[in-house]
């Protein structure tokens, strides 16, 4: 058995047995074969790297190759218990218009971000002046996926603009869970669980 | 099944049918060649239906009757590979229209002659429904898996939505869902090609004599640029000169390029019949999924338990990636369980019959995902 990246635990360990599954960017599927082995979940997936989708197919997962952006308009609404992105938001577009989707193709969204307003983020910007290279955020400026960056305080003042209720929410350091206090400070991840 | 007449190489059976047809005729009775390869179990649910293109044929992982040349499949069919016959009987079929044993304009009418022009007009979903009556004949009622590439690809859709429980899983490479202006403006060029043959003679040349060659290898080598992408055809030949050192100024093949389309031409004409190739190419341009469904095609496969699989390849010009795309944001709005994956290659539409390791790994993982 794989061992999961700690937001991809929590969201496991979060998600109803039989429940059907869209994680979208899911990468090889690690997530999805442990819904699928663990849990018994419908998984499906989508993913924008053709290698990282056949790696998924060849482990029998049903995966699409596809962008968050464009291709999660075709799935009917509410066609999933869960659409799930994890440490996918801030690579894309349009962030706000993808959690719209989110939340449409599933009843309930998990969505995973890295925190930008972690402590040694800030440290980082504030005395070396510079786009911070962190464990969690390893790429330069000019070559890094995430085009979003976001902090939870964002996040949460996102959601309450939006009207989309939290129904859990949970913070990582060191790949260990901290409380909500101060998280926007302390927590160098964040997992939440999302409705309408 | 060791004795059992019903498989193995070079198999063919005359079923009564009659198969009524899409154009409004039927057929009967219906033959069909075909082969298998591996061993059915018991429950008769490990059978794999392979779909074959246009000029393809049952022989896919035997050697080629006419030809000797190794199957057009035989390096993803086989024992270990992708489509593994020590786990599954795989069957291919020549599909009724074509030119190999199965009914088509090259058989007997009935009055002794071949049907020659007087075949009936035929549709992919007829191919599928003749396919359906091998299956009942072979004691088959599910499919583990139907597979097919380009027109097989057709196949394996059309199975998909006019029989959904009798097919697990459908995996179709390089195809579409319908045929656009510009895939039947290539058809129409191959076909008046043969016809403009002085000895097509309305298709009235069984009798020995002179057969529409010089027709068919155009109608070929037209369809086989559209099979190619320009990359490969650059980097296999340039502008490189056949057997020469300067231009001649002359219509002789002074390019690689002609000699090797002239070559693909002639040697078509060994091993295929031109009226099958009008038939065909027919049954391929009438295609439009969409169509039998009210056109939308997301309710072709409505409430549909089978898992499918796409594959495109992004040199592929013929059917391209978005072709695939259409498809699989129909079968997401039908809510069926889709992989779809555009793989890299140099092959053009072409490149499921060649060496593409990463499209071996996807459809063992996808074979392997259905059991057995």
């Amino acid at each position: 058995m794989t061992i999961l990246r700690p937001d991809l635990a929590i969201i496991s360990a979060n998600i109803a047995p039989g429940a059907r599954v869209l994680d979208v960017g899911c990468g090889n599927g690690d997530l999805m074969a442990a819904l699928r082995d663990d849990k018994g979940c419908d998984a499906r997936g989508m993913e924008i790297d053709s290698g990282n989708v056949s790696a998924a197919m060849a482990r029998g997962l049903s995966v699409i190759q596809g962008d968050a952006d464009v291709d999660l308009l075709d799935y009917p609404q509410a066609a999933f218990d869960y659409a799930i992105l994890s440490q996918t938001l801030q690579t894309t577009r349009r962030p706000d218009l993808v959690l719209e989707q989110l939340l449409r193709v599933g009843r309930k969204a998990f969505v995973s971000f890295p925190n930008f307003a972690q402590w040694r983020i800030r440290v980082s910007l504030m005395w070396g002046g510079r786009m911070p290279v962190t464990q969690q955020l390893p790429a330069r400026w000019y070559d890094t996926p995430n085009i979003h960056h976001v902090t939870i305080d964002d996040f949460r003042g996102f959601l309450k603009e939006r009207s989309v209720s939290i129904e859990g929410q949970w913070f990582l350091s060191g790949g260990k869970t901290t409380s909500a206090a101060g998280a926007n400070l302390l927590a160098e991840h964040a997992v939440f669980l999302l409705s309408r | 099944m060791k004795d059992d007449q019903r498989f193995g190489l070079n198999a063919h059976v005359k079923l009564l049918g009659p198969l009524a047809l899409d154009g409004g005729g039927s057929l009967a009775p219906v033959e069909i060649a075909y082969e298998s390869y591996g061993v059915l179990n018991a429950d008769a649910s490990n059978a794999i239906l392979i779909c074959h293109a246009l000029t393809g044929d049952q022989h896919a992982a035997s050697n080629h009757p006419i030809t000797g040349k190794p199957g057009w499949w035989t390096r993803m069919i086989g024992p270990g590979k992708p489509i593994d016959t020590d786990r599954f009987c795989v069957i291919s079929t020549n599909v009724i229209g074509g030119c190999m044993g199965s009914s088509g304009p090259e058989t007997d009418s009935g009055d002794g002659t071949p049907f020659a022009m007087r075949f009936p007009v035929i549709t992919i979903r007829d191919m599928v429904r003749a396919q359906a009556l091998l299956m009942d004949h072979l004691g088959i009622s599910r499919l583990h898996a139907i597979v097919g590439g380009s027109m097989g690809g057709m196949q394996a859709m059309s199975w998909a939505a006019t029989y959904p429980d009798r097919v697990k899983a459908t995996l179709i490479i390089a195809s579409t869902s319908r045929h656009s202006a510009q895939n039947i403006a290539f058809h129409e060029v191959g076909r008046q090609a043969i016809m403009a043959d002085p000895n097509w003679r309305g298709g009235d040349y069984y009798g020995g004599g002179k057969t529409p060659d010089a027709g068919l290898a155009v109608a070929r080598m037209a369809a086989h640029i559209t099979y190619l992408s320009e990359q490969g055809l650059t980097e296999k030949f340039g502008r490189q000169l056949q057997n020469r050192e300067t231009k001649t100024f002359g219509f002789d093949a002074d390019f690689q390029v002609e000699s090797y389309l002239r070559h693909q031409g002639l040697s078509f004409t060994d091993r295929f019949d031109a009226n099958s190739y009008l038939y065909i190419t027919r049954a391929i341009d009438y295609w439009d999924l969409a169509e039998d469904y009210g056109g939308v095609l997301a309710n072709a496969f409505r409430a549909t338990k089978t898992r499918f699989c796409l594959v495109s390849f992004d040199t592929d010009w013929l059917y391209p990636t978005a072709e695939s795309r259409t498809v699989v944001k129909a079968l997401n709005a039908a809510g069926a369980a889709v992989s779809f994956v555009e793989i890299a290659s140099p092959f053009g539409h072409d490149a499921f019959f060649l060496d593409v390791p990463e499209f071996d790994r996807v459809v063992d993982g996808f074979i392997r995902a259905g059991g057995l």
